[in-house]
Order: C-alpha cells, then structure tokens, then sequence
C-alpha cells in the first residue's frame, strides 16, 4: 500500500513503530518514492542483499508528497532515525518533488536540532530504481550513524520511564 | 493579504511553559495562504513542542484547531468548546486575531505564535512582499498603482531623492527603486504628465498615527 495521504502515512507509522523490534537494533523508518527507491529496496531484496533488520519502508508516492509532520511524527513515535529515499535530481516523476522535500528536510533537521533530538537522524538521499546497492549503502550508512548516536532521546525518555515503573 | 512569519519553535515553547493543556488555534485565511499559521504550521508546531516537553519530563497536551478566520466572531465560537477544557490559547493568527480571541476568552492567557509583518503580496513561491501601509487615504491613482508612501523608504511623494542606483533604491540595493517603477508605470500608460501635478503634503490623520482607527459602515449595520 502506498502512504498516499497523512491518514494512510499515519497508520503505515504506527503499524512500523509496533512491529516487532528485535533486539537493540536501531529502529529506522525509510520514506521510499514509489518510482525509484522502492523500486531500488524491490531490486535489493530480489538480489538477496542483505541490510539491516531495523529499517522500515514506506512506500510514498514521491517524496515531494511526505508532509513535514509525516516525519515529526514518526519521531514523536520513537524511532531512532528516519530516511527519505528520492530520485535523482533531475528525475522526479514530478519534476520537481524531490526537490522541495530536500527543502523539508532542511527545516526539519533545524527542528530537531532546537528541540534537542538531532538533526542528524534525519537524512535524504537522491537514488535510481536501478541503484540497488546505494540503497544498501546508505541504509547502512544511517543506521551506523544512528548507532553512534544511540537511541533517540524520545525512546530513551521512554525506556527510563517505563523501567522506573517497574 | 496580511503576511506572517512563525516565531521560533523555543519562542513559543517558552511561551507556554507554565501550562500543561495548551489550544494551538490556527487561523484558514491570511497565515494560511502565506504558510506561517494554517492547518498545517500549527501540526509542525504541535509535534516539534510536544516533543520537545516531553524531552524536559514536562508533557505538555495539545488541542490543534484551525478555524476559517480568527479576526471573525462568527468563527471563533468553533473555539468555544476546544478552549473550554485548556489552560491557555496560542493563537497562530495575525495580531489581530490574537486579539479577537483575548476578547472572546477574557478569562484564558492567550499567547502570539507568530509576528505578523506587513499587508503585501506573493511574488514567487514562498516570497512576499509589503505594497500597503493602510494609511488611510488611498493615493494609488496619481502614481500608477504603486504606492510611495509604502515602497519609497522615504516616503517621498514628488519625485525620487536622486540615491537610486541601476533602478534599486538606495536604502536597500536588493530593493527596486519605487520612483523608477512609478515613473516606468506612468510611462506605459501614458499618464506621465501626472508628474507635473504638486502632490501637497499628505494628511497623516488618517492613518495609525492618531491612534487605532475603526471603520463603521451604517448602511450595512443591523
């Protein structure tokens, strides 16, 4: 199914937020355009390549179609780290969405820097359907950054409180 | 239009930081259109502080309502009900719907989201400008639709002081000269000999200076 609306985005969240996390593996959720980076992760997972366990998809129409609040969200849910896959500069089904969601972006990682999470946890990168690899690459990429981060202060906060508790 | 920009999101967060139940009423008309208070700004708003709280152990529970206009009673009864249970309102209107809604819920603090800047128009995609100073006393006509009183940073209304430089006002370079717009203007429709005409001195009665002015129209009273 694809995030085509903030309703469906939302649910497609919530069902990667509670699904089963194993381990302390980072949780990533990965924003993928329907014309490239979905098409990419198919390709990766066609060719048995191997990635980390922690990452998500959600399959969006194109990335100039992610609503900031999209992405808040999925850190107020507690995920670690999120990614936003588009197509190359140039290519955008719809000229110029993935332009403009790298603009998002930009405010968004301003946002979670002033409010303390980390800019960092959110990267774009730019991506052919053809490019399976890459998609490997940075997907790896993320989670070690992430890992070197830890986890997100939001889940942290969380884990304290709910080991408190007990 | 009335064009705003959004205060920083630790602004507002400081704002409210006494409160634990807070309305973030956006505004469907002015800061819609010029993307600083609508639906949407008051969503990005709401997560970014909510987790930013949440963050400093001191949840904080968020009402986001957008209404069609906040400077209109008529609408701002769609607020009664969300700002009956909250301890204070944040309004993402224009100054003058934070104000609307202060006189409605005289009893509720009520906090500006965001500055509200000036009456202009969009240029491009995201880029606004001021056109209006809302003096009063409309003078559009002797100068070819492009106001002097706004766009000359020196208000001058009998010609341009001689500072522009490559048709850009000397105050600020990145600015177009608006004498030599006026000029331009004049020009192409043919009306350069308005120049000729001695505008006397404008009568500033009629704009703020005096004071916050109120416009009563009879023939529509009921």
């Amino acid at each position: 199914m694809i995030a085509a609306n903030t309703e469906q985005s939302a649910k497609m969240q919530d069902r990667a937020v509670q699904s089963a996390w194993r381990g302390g593996a980072p949780r990533i959720i990965a924003f993928c355009c329907n014309y490239c980076a979905f098409a990419a992760a198919d390709l990766a997972g066609s060719r048995r390549m191997q990635y980390p366990a922690g990452v998500r998809i959600i399959h969006t129409p194109c990335t100039g179609k992610l609503e900031m609040e999209h992405i808040l969200d999925a850190f107020e849910k507690g995920v670690d780290g999120v990614l936003v896959v588009g197509c190359l500069e140039g290519g955008c089904h719809y000229v110029e969405g993935n332009v403009r969601a790298r603009k998002r972006i930009d405010r968004i990682r301003s946002i979670l820097d002033e409010i303390g999470i980390g800019g960092s946890r959110l990267q774009m990168v730019n991506l052919s359907d053809a490019m399976a690899p890459a998609f490997v690459q940075h997907v790896r990429g993320i989670v070690e950054t992430v890992k070197a981060l830890g986890p997100s202060p939001i889940r942290a906060l969380e884990q304290t409180e709910s080991a408190g508790k007990v | 239009m009335i064009v705003a920009s959004p205060k920083s999101i630790t602004e507002v967060k400081n704002l409210i930081s006494g409160h634990k139940k807070v309305l973030f009423a956006g505004c469907g008309t002015c800061v819609t259109v010029c993307l600083a208070g609508g639906e949407r700004e008051v969503g990005i708003a709401s997560y970014a502080i909510r987790m930013a709280r949440k963050l400093e152990r001191n949840t904080l529970e968020i009402t986001q309502v957008t209404i069609e206009r906040q400077c209109d009673n008529e609408f701002l009864k769609d607020l009664a009900e969300p700002a009956s249970g909250v301890e204070a309102i944040v309004s993402f209107g224009c100054g003058a719907g934070v104000q609307a809604i202060a006189e409605r819920f005289p009893n509720k603090p009520v906090y500006a989201g965001l500055n509200t800047q000036f009456l202009g128009v969009l240029e491009e995609q995201a880029v606004w400008t001021e056109k209006c100073l809302g003096c009063g006393e409309c003078m559009l006509a002797q100068f070819g639709g492009i106001c002097p009183v706004t766009r000359c940073a020196k208000r001058l209304l009998n010609g341009p002081c001689g500072g522009s430089l490559e048709n850009q006002c000397e105050v600020d370079p990145e600015r177009p000269c608006a004498w030599q717009l006026i000029y331009t203007r004049l020009k192409n429709i043919g009306q350069l000999d308005r120049l000729e005409d001695i505008v006397p001195p404008k009568d500033w009665s009629t704009a703020w200076y005096s004071g916050a002015r109120k416009v009563v129209r009879k023939e529509h009273q009921v």
